[in-house]
């Protein structure tokens, strides 16, 4: 065994270690405050027409949609590279990590021409229109309604948990054209303008305060057939493409998120209950070990899924414990170092220790990476389902027209 | 990144686990705890020398396959699963310390005998009253050891024994000739693999390595037993697995409710966990790679955390029928205990990982 590049591995690490260096000198360091809005936007979009240029966009995309055709291993080394700098990071890879993706595998030869050159670029940013207030975990019990009106469809209905829809210049959108069929099978889904009439974004403040993600309404909007991705009614087989991509995007622990070390500073600072330093406790030194196991865990499995990857083989399924994992694990932490702090952990704001204040972003992110993507007991239900083998849930409407379901 | 076992290792895996799925398991495990019932399956022992597992270790020199310790993982993961009822791991752990700090003398006058499986070795650190393998209280005086050692699994079919004791700079590994020593069985919660008592008075004793040489084996035989953990571990999910796949309760299977699929899906993560840090343990005893104290102990702890878990849930899923003396889940469960015994606690293992954490921070520092 060995942790070493293949020569033409290390050979593209390289190109691209030398090109980060000559092109990302601005981002060697954490910008000083967090940028605005407008100010990331600007950014972003520079940083990816820049890296377009280079053919630093869509490594693994084929040829024929402006890719690079090259391996997952080749997108791999980039990400590990571009992770070195403290470039704008997020803006695309909801659109050009799922959302294009799905174009160019369902979309029209000439919807694929018209959209796909200009995300890739960045000139324009995506978003993904599939959760509802009454669809979460469960997607295809979605309401927002497309009804057909000559060559063109009208939507109406609302979606919300929208990342970057107050960004976005165009999104993908889940609907349902026929409630008289069983919910999985009326779903249909559609390219829609995010600027067009009758669209509507509203910021949702979440409970750290920020605000990344939206509600939006469907008024009346209208959509060409062209703009149609898959086949009338095969709205869920479509979706299931973008998510198969989202599965791949959200996984391993954020990249500022406290882990093990953290708590090991921590420790060493601050009075146990005994009088002692914290670090000498048997119950700190345990969370420290059971966060080292969990963390280093996932990173050791994710080199597994890279071996694979490296060999031109399909990586097994144990991926599919990452996040379920590291969110857990980063509640757990960041509970765990707060209790510990005692008051000073309490105190927020201007008056607080900036290390503790990072521990308390993680405290009340982690409840959100929890959820996102794929809820901690939905992940559970995958695992259970696809890799062990487990009957399905029951689903009493499952079978039965989404318009005349009732609740069991 | 090569981060996976070599296709060899992977082969030899599958072949063991295929033998033993036919001539071991939990049929012949409950024929094991019958009254007056052998100390070992010696037609299975012999077949297994006569496959070369015991010699996969040995170098060449002294009449073995010289392999790497990918395959000793293998085999180790192999019994554990099958419960098989020899004396393998324990010959495999003894075998790894006499291949870490042997004398040419000792590896001859030792090994050939092991690789053909004439000769069966266990491996004794334990004592009564200790708690880890870090403290030692049997000691050693002038090629002599006196101390009670127990339990000591596989002791009463073995012929050499790998003795931990404090010598001049603290515990370290002795070999001692089990011709003529005191031995005695002790009962233990695992009926199936047994275990004895090693009453030294005065008993020859030569010493094997340092004490240096003492900490590194820990750390390899952490590894080997990672892997005999996740077996047995793996075998433990599959039969909870295979049992909520048939179970009917209230009108359906009863791997449809949330609160036994995530259970599995639990016993999944763990396994998981625990096989990523045993591979890295691998890696790093084959490259002779500065992180293999931190990752032998974070493989003992995340095995035994899945084996625990896995043990204790699967007579839990299988509701009053796990319970039973008939049902089968009570071979896993007796399991975890021993496998506990044949190396310490997860707690003093977690202490020996934040120990090697903090050395590698202050080396950085």
């Amino acid at each position: 065994m060995d942790f070493n590049d293949t020569p033409q591995e290390a050979e593209y690490r390289a190109q691209v270690r030398a090109w980060l260096e000559d092109n990302a000198a601005e981002y060697r360091e954490p910008a000083a405050e967090s940028w605005k809005l407008p100010e990331f936007i600007a950014r972003s979009k520079a940083w990816q027409a820049k890296k377009h240029a280079a053919g630093y966009t869509g490594i693994t995309w084929p040829k024929m949609f402006g890719g690079q055709g090259l391996s997952p291993m080749h997108s791999i080394i980039y990400g590990q590279e571009e992770s070195r700098f403290h470039v704008p990071q997020g803006l695309y890879s909801i659109g050009l990590g799922m959302c294009i993706p799905t174009v160019f595998t369902h979309g029209q030869p000439e919807v694929i021409q018209r959209y796909v050159p200009k995300a890739l670029l960045g000139e324009e940013v995506w978003c993904q229109l599939f959760s509802e207030p009454a669809a979460g975990s469960d997607l295809a019990g979605i309401r927002t309604k497309a009804v057909k009106d000559g060559d063109e469809w009208v939507i109406d209905g609302q979606k919300v948990w929208t990342s970057f829809a107050h960004a976005s210049d165009f999104g993908i959108v889940v609907t349902r054209t026929d409630p008289s069929k069983p919910k999985h099978k009326g779903l249909t889904m559609f390219i829609v303008n995010m600027k067009a009439p009758g669209v509507t974004v509203k910021g949702i403040k979440q409970m750290s305060g920020g605000s990344d993600f939206n509600e939006v309404f469907f008024d009346g909007v209208r959509v060409k057939d062209t703009h149609r991705l898959g086949e009338v009614g095969d709205g869920w087989k479509v979706a299931l493409t973008t998510l198969m991509h989202e599965r791949l995007a959200v996984g391993g622990k954020p990249r500022y998120a406290p882990g093990y070390d953290t708590l090991m500073k921590l420790a060493r600072g601050v009075e146990a209950a005994d009088g002692n330093p914290a670090i000498a406790a048997s119950d700190v030194r345990q969370k420290i070990a059971q966060t080292y196991i969990n963390d280093q865990g996932i990173k050791l499995t994710q080199m597994r899924a890279l071996s694979a990857l490296s060999k031109g083989q399909v990586p097994g399924p144990e991926q599919s414990i990452s996040k379920v994992v590291v969110a857990k694990t980063m509640q757990d932490l960041a509970s765990f170092a707060l209790d510990l702090s005692g008051g000073d952990g309490f105190i927020a704001g201007a008056d607080a220790d900036p290390e503790l204040a990072k521990l308390q972003g993680s405290y009340i992110g982690s409840a959100g990476l929890r959820i996102a993507g794929g809820t901690d007991e939905i992940l559970r239900n995958i695992i259970a389902e696809r890799v062990l083998g487990l009957p399905g849930d029951m689903r009493p409407d499952k079978d039965t027209p989404f318009n005349q379901a009732v609740p069991a | 990144m090569n981060f996976d076992f070599s296709d060899e290792a992977k082969e030899l895996g599958e072949q063991a686990r295929r033998l033993l799925a036919e001539k071991a398991g939990t049929g012949p495990a409950r024929k094991a705890i019958a009254e007056g019932a052998p100390a070992m399956d010696a037609a299975l022992w012999a077949e297994i020398a006569e496959l070369g597992w015991t010699a996969a270790r040995v170098p060449e020199e002294f009449g073995g396959l010289g392999l790497s310790v990918e395959e000793v993982a293998q085999l180790a993961d192999a019994a554990g699963g099958s419960l098989a009822h020899v004396p393998l791991v324990s010959t495999l752990l003894a075998t790894e310390a006499l291949v870490l700090a042997g004398t040419p003398e000792q590896k001859a006058k030792w090994l050939p005998g092991i690789a053909s499986g004439k000769t069966i070795a266990c491996v004794a650190w334990n004592e009564p009253g200790a708690v880890s393998p870090g403290t030692v209280r049997a000691i050693e005086n002038r090629g002599a050891l006196t101390g009670v050692k127990q339990p000591v699994a596989d002791l009463a079919v073995a012929h050499v024994a790998i003795v931990a004791a404090s010598g001049a700079d603290g515990p370290q590994l002795f070999i001692v000739d089990l011709k003529g020593a005191d031995t005695a069985a002790v009962e233990t919660i695992d009926l199936v693999r047994r275990h004895g008592r090693l009453t030294l008075a005065g008993t020859p004793a030569e010493a094997l390595g340092n004490a240096g040489d003492y900490q590194d084996w820990l750390d390899r035989a952490a590894v080997i037993l990672a892997y005999e953990a996740i077996g047995t571990a793996q075998a433990a999910m599959a039969m909870s697995v295979d049992y909520a796949k048939t179970r009917v309760a209230f009108g359906q299977k009863i791997g449809r409710y949330q609160s036994v699929k995530h259970k599995c899906a639990d016993m999944y993560i763990k396994l998981e966990l625990a096989r990523a840090h045993a591979l890295h343990g691998l890696a790093m005893i084959g490259m002779n790679g500065p992180e293999l104290r931190q990752a032998a102990a974070a493989a003992r702890v995340a095995s035994l955390d899945a084996l625990a878990f896995c043990a204790e849930e699967n007579v839990q899923l299988h509701g009053g029928i796990g319970f039973t003396w008939e049902s089968d889940c009570q071979f896993y469960y007796r399991r975890n205990r021993a496998l506990v015994a044949a190396l310490g606690p997860r707690s003093w293992w977690s202490e020996r990982l934040v120990r090697a954490l903090e050395q590698r921070n202050r080396a950085a520092a």
